[in-house]
């Protein structure tokens, strides 16, 4: 534990260092601005939108551009392209377990991420939609922790979905399959607000809301605190199974793995 | 003489690909499948609209389909061809192994371009046809003969349009060396083609028309086959692919000069 602080050090200056690569990377994160031009246009045309407006929409969409920013992980390819090549072994020599130094890796990218597209972000959050975000002192506490909760989750999974790799072939296929359902059930492309009710019943039941949606609803104050507290609980939960799953699949991986002499 | 030994040279490269991907028979159901699921999700977002509305920007349901078509067709001409090929480039400038295709006998260009192809991809093109004429069907009309061809030199221009905008980018790799991310890039650029463009306004529209032209990659085709594009639009759209092909190529020459081999 005492080796995390330097590992997110050492995170720091990859991400300084490979600058282009990671301008690279926070231009493939803009498809919530994207969805933003398109909802508002058809909020404009026709008038609200389930009781979303044009400025409901960009609030929306904009906060979930600022989550996406704050919870992108993709430890699953890291995984799958080290147990694939054996790096891992080097990986698996070190006192240190492996899941640790991925965390640590994933999260030392945030103060770069943050510093080149927060600023950008929050002023157009504040400039289109200031009325929009909530004035709950309470809610932004409650943010902060659902925030922390979805990295986590993120995380945990990326790590279930890398450490298949051990196991089976197409390990980017079932990443590619979990990314389909989180677009749809997360918020991402559409606020689950807008769904038929059964469908909005099993986006929040199911993590993938947990991830985005949650906490962007209570950012720009869509969810009272109660309903954020039982989001957050059902989050939570999801979060403790997926970790110990993700510690579980990666152990069992890595005691059967034989690759490169390891 | 030189066009024929490049035609026998892409005979090679294409037999190549495709016994390679014969032994991979497995993929041919993942990737079905995985069409057909992602088909699904893209079509999600345009459900929800139509279902609260019944047109978008003067864009009726069946006409927006159309632009899916479209979308998909050429996201299996992406995923097939145009991709892989740019990860074993960025691939080949970060190892230095890029020195072995630039001492072969041919054009360097032309090697990497058809060096690796995805065959099973075709399933995307497939299923864009088939939403096409679900479309089309539920347009409850048949495009002329005309419309119909202009829709097909229109599909021939996106795709020259990909080819350059990836071209583009793998010159980019040249400068900046750890670009594996380029193609999430080019996914993800690509994926705001799937709606029409008049969806879009000012500044979105611009950027969508004229700086990475997603316009003419889905939404003229789709417009040729309604019969609602202009000649003069419609010509432009060519020579602006054109014009865009030819200026690819002259950055790439560029680019292949700062090429400084990993063990020199």
């Amino acid at each position: 534990m005492r080796a995390f602080p330097t590992l997110l050090r050492v995170g720091v200056a990859e991400a300084v260092a490979y600058r282009a690569e990671f301008i690279i990377w926070l231009l493939t994160t803009t498809m919530p601005l994207v969805m933003l031009a398109l909802w508002a246009e058809v909020a404009r045309e026709g008038g609200p939108v389930g009781g979303f407006t044009a400025q409901d929409f960009t609030a929306y969409f904009l906060a979930s551009f600022i989550v996406r920013q704050l919870t992108g992980c993709w430890v699953a390819w890291d995984l799958n392209r080290e147990i694939r090549e054996g790096l891992i072994s080097m990986r698996l020599l070190k006192p240190i377990h492996p899941l640790a130094a991925y965390a640590a890796e994933n999260l030392a990218v945030l103060p770069m991420r943050l510093l080149l597209s927060m600023p950008i972000a929050i002023a157009a959050l504040w400039l289109a939609g200031r009325d929009h975000v909530t004035h709950d002192p309470l809610m932004f506490a409650f943010f902060a922790v659902a925030v922390a909760g979805a990295w986590l989750l993120s995380f945990s999974i990326m790590a279930v979905i890398g450490s298949l790799a051990f196991f089976i072939d197409s390990t980017l296929a079932v990443a590619d399959l979990w990314f389909g359902l989180f677009f749809i059930l997360s918020g991402y492309f559409v606020p689950i607000a807008l769904f038929p009710a059964w469908f909005r019943e099993l986006a929040i039941a199911l993590p993938f809301r947990a991830m985005l949606g949650l906490p962007v609803e209570m950012l720009i104050g869509l969810q009272t605190r109660a309903g954020a507290l039982q989001g957050m609980a059902i989050e939570w939960a999801w979060v403790l199974c997926c970790w110990a799953g993700a510690i579980t699949l990666f152990n069992a991986g890595a005691r059967r793995y034989s690759a490169y002499g390891a | 003489m030189a066009h024929s030994r490049y035609a026998r040279l892409l005979g090679a490269q294409l037999r190549v690909a495709g016994l390679t991907s014969l032994q991979y028979r497995a993929d041919f159901y993942t990737d079905a499948v995985m069409s057909v699921f992602w088909l699904g999700v893209n079509l999600v977002p345009l459900l929800i609209v139509y279902d609260k509305r019944p047109t978008l920007a003067d864009w009726s349901f069946p006409a927006a389909l159309l632009v899916i078509g479209w979308f998909t067709l050429l996201k299996g001409v992406l995923d097939g061809a145009v991709n892989p090929c740019l990860t074993a480039i960025v691939e080949h400038i970060r190892k230095g192994t890029l020195d072995f295709i630039l001492i072969k006998p041919a054009d360097a260009q032309f090697l990497i371009s058809t060096a690796k192809l995805s065959p099973w991809r075709a399933v995307d093109v497939l299923g864009g046809v088939g939403v096409l004429g679900f479309a089309l069907f539920r347009l409850h009309r048949w495009p002329t003969v005309g419309q119909f061809g202009a829709a097909l030199l229109l599909l021939a221009a996106a795709v020259g349009l990909l080819y350059s905008l990836w071209i583009l980018a793998v010159s980019v790799a040249f400068w900046v060396v750890k670009l594996d991310n380029l193609a999430f890039l080019f996914g993800s650029v690509f994926d705001a083609a799937r709606w029409p463009i008049t969806v879009f306004r000012g500044a979105w529209r611009f950027l969508f028309t004229f700086v990475v032209p997603l316009a003419i990659l889905t939404t003229y085709p789709a417009m040729a086959l309604l019969g609602t594009l202009t000649l003069r639009t419609g010509a432009s759209a060519i020579i602006g692919a054109a014009a865009f092909f030819v200026f690819s190529r002259l950055v790439w020459s560029q680019a292949i000069g700062h090429y400084t081999s990993a063990s020199s």
